[in-house]
């Protein structure tokens, strides 16, 4: 046992692993990226075979530590919030086959969107599933909050989710960690139908669940994690949820907090001690990290009528993060109000790297577009995106992973001809693929750029699982081998570029362009160099 | 007694060095740490910040509130002024005076030094020019650590072990030459404040 300083996400790992997982499956997602990437560079990890490399996209990762609980064995998948999206048909049936070894879902929230389409909240999901939610208020809780979360999850027999948001997941602190539990055995579950979802199976395996609520609420009643402070002054309840506590504390460090305060980390939220605070208080104020789901649940808890302020009624703002200031204000504290910036100081928003391959692309991709009317550049995520700001000012859409090709193809149908997708390796393989078949078999008119870097950019140069492959893939999903064009973009092959991009703009069939050069990012990486020598990429 | 830095520069300046070696210099003095930093989307040319907050007592939340910082430690002068609302009023604002020019709006520099005289308490100190001086450039980002080293409620002892610690396995020569910066930005410091 030891002192480690840790960030939020790395303590989850450390936890993971001290806990005797197996194995760690993820696809990278910022916040959630650095816990699998702890585990990759972990020399223990190695030395125990605890396998940690990246999978294809959230949706395999969830599936495949299902495989692993069915196996007996503790397993943790994690993901931005939106990869629970990706992942949501595996882990809400994933509640009802339950599990057999230990598996904890992390999934990493993202309010006010620091990198991010949308700021979701994954308790949601949670609920949603009807599995218990731990939500770290600090990192020697999210430490712990991993390394007990398996023995929730075996008690219950159910997935159990690790909550964490940005803030917590990239904050480094001191780590005090645990004994090291050892590796399950190998043992499959005693009914080897559990996870077979018939519907016969499927409901009863459902009200299994159903039946096993209350239990998850008298341990959330019991958590260690969820705390009721006391406090004299009943005028008002405060009730935070994981790492608002931390905002609430900031504010009274030079004043008494008399109010009575209770802290929730652990759900389903525990009814005792949230009607005994509304029992006692005049008011409850309800501070929350994410959508405003304790509120809600709490107006429908209501017996006395005792009014719940929040982010409903704008006590608190109705969305973004919360810091120590927004608090203040909610609990009619004096802030500093000056917070102006002097007016020389001038955005900097982020922009692909000079000499980026992603940029030529974009240069050849206007060009051989000036001859049709603007508005038919479907992109996708990754740093390609980037290309929506100025001076490129080049795609015109950016919705959700692989959503580039299908939502060209659509347009495509509706008559916008040609349209044009533009999406990257990496992402081509998380959820391009399928949609690619559906243009194939319609054989639209669309053309397709995968603009191949040889790693996931955007989240740091994870290894991209396209390494290689996609012109093969594209060949095998049927489109046609005259119609894969392949060249490394650079100023120097311009002219070329330009004029197969416009011969493939004018096929009125499924076309495939890849430009293709390393992220000079990973120029460093000497393991992918090394490999894109040996596939003569 | 605890201190709030706001650290700030251009994703890709590195200023998670200068945050792992305080990180290391309060572990050596035995202090609570929280240090919160952007990761994803914004290194990519954008602004980073970073809220590291030292203390002899436990810590609440992972960010500073605004009014509240002791320092605002940045490596690029138009970055210091991004997060003036987070500095106390006695507090000590102290940037690299070497600006990092990737926008087209990008102001005048004899502008942004203006506005950050305007501020009492600022030290403006050229750490690339200082780490240029005993040839190594890419230890600037030490020299602005040595810099606001008076203002931290960390012995300057602390420091120095810090860097050893962080650089320990880059070699002694290394080593050296970033206590030789980190010397040299404190030394500035004490002459220009
Ligand atoms: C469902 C989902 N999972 C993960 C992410 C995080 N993410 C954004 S971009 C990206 C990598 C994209 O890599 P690639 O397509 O190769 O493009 P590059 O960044 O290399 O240009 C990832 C993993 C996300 N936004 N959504
Ligand atoms: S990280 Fe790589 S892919 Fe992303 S902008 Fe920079 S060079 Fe391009």
């Amino acid at each position: 046992m030891q002192k480690l300083l840790l960030l939020g996400d790395e303590a989850i790992a450390q936890g993971a692993m001290d806990a005797g997982i197996s194995g760690i499956y993820a696809y990278p997602g910022t916040p959630s990226t650095e816990i699998t990437e702890y585990v990759q560079a972990s020399k223990f990890a190695k030395e125990n075979n605890i396998r940690s490399t990246w999978s294809t996209n959230e949706k395999t990762a969830m599936e495949s530590a299902l495989g692993m609980s069915y196996a007996g064995k503790r397993t943790m998948v994690c993901m931005k919030h939106v990869g629970l999206n990706v992942a949501a048909d595996a882990f809400m049936n994933a509640s009802i086959t339950g599990v057999n070894g230990g598996l904890i879902v992390v999934s990493a929230d993202d309010p006010s969107m620091h990198s991010s389409q949308n700021e979701q909240d994954s308790r949601f999901y949670a609920k949603f599933a009807m599995i218990p939610v731990l939500e770290p208020s600090n990192q020697q809780e999210a430490y712990e909050m991993a390394y007990f979360g398996f023995e929730l999850s075996e008690k219950f027999k159910l997935p159990v989710m690790l909550r964490i948001t940005t803030r917590l997941a990239h904050s480094r602190a001191g780590v005090q960690t645990m004994p090291l539990h050892k590796q399950n055995d190998n043992s499959l579950p005693t009914d080897l139908r559990q996870f077979v979802l018939l519907p016969a199976i499927a409901r009863r395996n459902y009200k299994g669940l159903l039946n096993s609520q209350s239990g998850l609420e008298q341990e959330s009643e019991k958590s260690k994690y969820n705390n009721y402070f006391e406090g004299k002054d009943k005028s008002l309840g405060i009730i935070t949820t994981g790492i608002a506590y931390n905002y609430l504390m900031e504010n009274f460090q030079d004043k008494q907090l008399n109010f009575p305060v209770l802290k929730i980390c652990q759900y389903p939220i525990p009814r005792k001690q949230v009607m005994q605070i509304v029992k006692e208080c005049k008011k409850i104020l309800v501070i929350e990290e994410g959508y405003p789901i304790v509120e809600e649940m709490l107006k429908g808890y209501q017996e006395a009528g005792t009014p719940v302020i929040g982010r409903l009624d704008g006590t608190l703002p109705r969305d973004g993060e919360l810091n120590p200031n927004i608090v203040a204000k909610a609990l009619g504290f004096e802030t500093k109000t000056d917070d102006r910036i002097p007016e020389i100081v001038k955005n900097r928003p982020p922009s692909m790297c000079t000499g980026c391959g992603h940029i030529d692309a974009y240069v050849a991709l206007l060009q051989a577009l000036s001859e049709y009317s603007e508005g038919r550049v479907f992109s996708d995520i990754g740093c390609y995106t980037l290309g929506a700001l100025p001076p490129y000012n080049a795609i015109n859409s950016c919705v959700d992973m692989g959503a580039s090709i299908t939502m060209a193809k659509g347009a495509a149908d509706a008559g916008l001809i040609p349209s044009v997708a533009v999406i990257g390796d990496s992402t081509f393989t998380h959820s391009g693929i399928t949609g690619l078949i559906d243009c194939v078999s319609d054989n639209s008119p669309v053309t397709i750029i995968i603009s191949d870097n040889f790693t996931a950019g955007m989240t740091g140069g994870q290894d991209s699982k396209a390494l290689g492959r996609i012109e093969n893939i594209c060949i095998g999903v049927g489109v046609h081998p005259d119609h894969i064009k392949v060249f490394k973009p650079t100023k120097k092959n311009m002219d070329e570029m330009i004029q197969v991009m416009k011969e493939e703009l004018a096929y009125q069939g499924v076309s495939v362009i890849i430009p293709r050069r390393q992220c000079i990012q990973t120029m460093k990486n000497k393991v992918l160099v090394e490999k894109v020598k040996e596939l003569g990429l | 007694m605890k201190t709030d830095i706001v650290l700030a520069g251009v994703g890709g300046q590195g200023i998670l060095s200068i945050a792992a070696t305080i990180g290391m210099a309060a572990l050596h003095s035995n202090l609570h740490l929280k240090q919160s930093e952007v990761h994803g989307m914004s290194q990519r040319g954008g602004a980073v910040q970073s809220h590291m907050r030292v203390s002899d007592k436990e810590i609440a939340s992972d960010l500073i509130p605004m009014g509240a910082a002791d320092i605002i430690l940045s490596v690029e002068p138009m970055e210091s002024l991004r997060y003036l609302p987070f500095l106390s009023k006695d507090g000590w604002l102290v940037t690299n005076t070497t600006p990092f020019i990737n926008i087209t709006n990008y102001p005048s520099i004899e502008d942004v030094l203006a506005e950050i005289k305007k501020f009492k308490n600022h030290i403006l100190i050229d750490a690339d020019k200082i780490a240029e001086e005993f040839g190594s450039k890419r230890s600037s980002n030490i020299v602005m650590l040595g810099a606001a080293s008076p203002f931290f409620n960390i012995p300057f002892e602390s420091f120095e072990e810090g860097i050893r610690k962080i650089f320990g396995r880059k070699g002694d020569d290394i080593i050296q030459i970033n206590l030789k910066a980190l010397r040299a930005g404190k030394e500035f410091t004490e002459k220009n404040r």
